[in-house]
């Protein structure tokens, strides 16, 4: 997992953004490299069109069409499409100020005329490096123009229905404390626990029944529900029943709303 | 906590639209200015948001919701504190004539120290040429070995030559030099990240060869060569290389933060614009500086004569003097106003 960015507004209010590593960065910029290849074959092609004129005009116009498009494809793309190239967006990455505050052109600029640094000594060994080890996973194009990249993704809830569908939960049968388990279980461990359930036939047998073992005591230490209900169900149905309640809590109209939000 | 989500949903909706329709139109025009009235509720609908996400953000089992409130937080949180100058248009010529000397105006301090590193620089070029006859041979790099032979002997290849030599190449080479300038110059200016030391070896080797080609002509008695060749392009494409050097002690500077309290972030938010008018000031001049030296200074006597090229390049220096140092540039004031 990443490392993430966090933002504290003046308001009082958090919000993160997942920095994005050397190792996506780099599958993004050999996808640019392509698409710069491709277009710098296109300038040539033009420059060609041009030797009808004059063959020196011609080799001038693709010695600088190539040079301007290799400067000028990250910084004409990031800053038409809000920090994008077409490497970042099919990796679905994105730059951003470092502050989260509205992305500069003389910060999309300077990030892309440092790359002749960053590029040092080949194979972007000074900015992979200085990526790694840069807590906010900066190259030293991105330090001075103070910039980020970040994951731009929207990641997909699993399919819930299907996971718990077709199961009787007794837990449901307090609903005081079905709603004091969704007051004081955080969202972390919430989503802890949803991803041990999706990915439970993954695990070892013995780690399995292990980590459930552990989620359940959590949880029950939680919220403590009456034991002639919780004394003969095996750990990993407690732990389904409390994903239950956490994730299915909603009516069809507010479950069809949230859905559309977040396909806005 | 919120107890009914469904009405919470319902009644907070139309605000969160309202918002998302306000950073859209704000995101598709960047230019775009709002009136005071437009700005209190902006203010207030993002303040409303952030409430909610507050609201949200304890609440486990809406994950979307909550992602989707933090991001309309977040794009609404980099417009209403982002207290810089909205990104102005295109205008290249205004940037020219007026950003760029004021930008270099407002670094003069970097720049004179660049002229310090230079003169030191071409004085040790100097000297080592004239009291070492293998200093030449030891520092001048590969691309410079035609410059390893006698000056003399060179003069008199180019005063006698019958042909053209850059005849139906002109352009091309005028393309390569501007390419190749302002390639070295973006790295030196580059080399600043490491504190402004990479940019003043960098600029301290480049001024060292110049030193050690300009004494080799003036002790082999070709000064008026050297002055009709070098000046024409030199005058312009020397002072765009130190000026690529000031922006890099700017960086350098900017990461040192000697005697400036104002955090790193800051400190570089603070030079952005001026590095950016000092590339574009830079790259304009060895445009011209490349055509200058394809078309006029590969020529001399008796295709032109030396006074006539070392006029020029006086009168390239003088203009660029005036240009950089006393020019009028336009008042922020009149220009907001306008």
């Amino acid at each position: 997992m990443s490392a993430a960015l966090k933002i504290q507004t003046p308001e009082g209010i958090t919000f993160s953004f997942q920095l994005a590593g050397p190792v996506v960065r780099c599958l993004a910029w050999i996808v640019d490299f392509f698409v710069i290849m491709v277009i710098s074959q296109g300038v040539g092609f033009l420059g060609q069109l041009a030797g009808i004129i004059s063959e020196d005009f011609a080799a001038a116009v693709a010695t600088l069409g190539y040079f301007v498009v290799s400067i000028g494809y990250g910084v004409i793309a990031e800053w038409s499409w809000r920090g994008q190239t077409i490497g970042k967006r099919l990796l679905r990455l994105r730059v951003m100020d470092a502050q989260g505050l509205r992305l500069q052109f003389h910060q999309v600029l300077l990030r892309n005329l440092l790359r002749f640094v960053d590029m040092l000594p080949a194979f972007y060994l000074v900015g992979g490096l200085a990526c790694y080890f840069s807590r906010r996973s900066q190259r030293l194009g991105d330090l001075a123009a103070n910039t980020i990249v970040v994951h731009n993704t929207k990641p997909t809830e699993p399919d819930l229905d299907q996971l718990l569908a077709g199961k009787f939960n007794s837990l449901r049968q307090h609903p005081h404390l079905e709603a004091r388990l969704r007051q004081r279980v955080s969202a972390a461990e919430a989503r802890l626990a949803l991803q041990a359930l999706v990915r439970r036939d993954d695990l070892d047998p013995a780690a399995r029944v292990t980590l459930f073992a552990d989620l359940a005591e959590h949880f029950k230490a939680v919220v403590t529900f009456p034991p002639e209900i919780v004394e003969a169900m095996p750990d990993e149905q407690y732990v389904r029943n409390v994903v239950d309640i956490l994730f299915r809590t909603k009516t069809a109209d507010t479950r069809a709303a949230v859905r559309e939000i977040a396909e806005v | 906590m919120i107890i009914d989500l469904p009405r919470f949903i319902a009644a907070e909706r139309p605000t969160w639209n309202e918002l998302e329709q306000i950073l859209d139109r704000l995101e598709a025009d960047p230019y775009r200015q709002m009136s005071l009235e437009e700005v209190q509720r902006f203010h207030l609908l993002y303040q409303k948001v952030s409430a909610d996400l507050g609201r949200v953000a304890t609440f486990a089992s809406e994950p979307e919701l909550k992602r989707y409130l933090e991001s309309l937080t977040a794009r609404a949180y980099g417009e209403i504190h982002e207290t810089r100058d909205r990104s102005t248009k295109f205008r290249p010529v205004h940037w020219f004539v007026n950003d760029f000397p004021r930008a270099f105006r407002r670094q003069s301090g970097a720049f004179a120290l660049v002229m310090v590193i230079t003169i030191v620089a071409v004085l040790f070029g100097a000297l080592a040429t004239a009291f070492d006859e293998e200093a030449k041979e030891a520092i001048l790099p590969a691309q410079f070995a035609h410059l390893l032979d006698d000056p003399a002997k060179r003069v008199a290849e180019e005063e006698s030559a019958k042909h053209d030599r850059l005849d139906g190449a002109k352009s091309q080479f005028a393309s390569a030099l501007m390419a190749n300038n302002i390639r070295v110059s973006i790295f030196t200016l580059g080399l600043g990240i490491t504190f402004g030391l990479g940019t003043i070896i960098n600029l301290f080797y480049n001024m060292a060869l110049l030193g050690m080609v300009a004494v080799d002509y003036v002790l082999a008695g070709q000064t008026v060569f050297l002055l009709g060749w070098l000046l024409p392009h030199g005058i312009i494409e020397i002072p765009a290389i130190l000026i690529a050097g000031q922006g890099g002690l700017v960086l350098g500077r900017a990461l040192i933060g000697r005697g400036d309290r104002a955090p790193l972030e800051a400190r570089l938010r603070s030079i952005g614009p001026d590095l950016m008018m000092l590339i574009y000031g830079f790259a304009v001049m060895l445009v011209w500086a490349g055509i200058v030296e394809a078309f006029l200074s590969q020529y001399h006597e008796p295709a032109i004569r030396y006074w006539q090229k070392i006029a020029f390049g006086v009168f390239e220096g003088v203009a660029l003097v005036w240009f950089l140092w006393f020019k009028r540039v336009a008042d922020r004031s009149e220009e907001e106003r306008s």
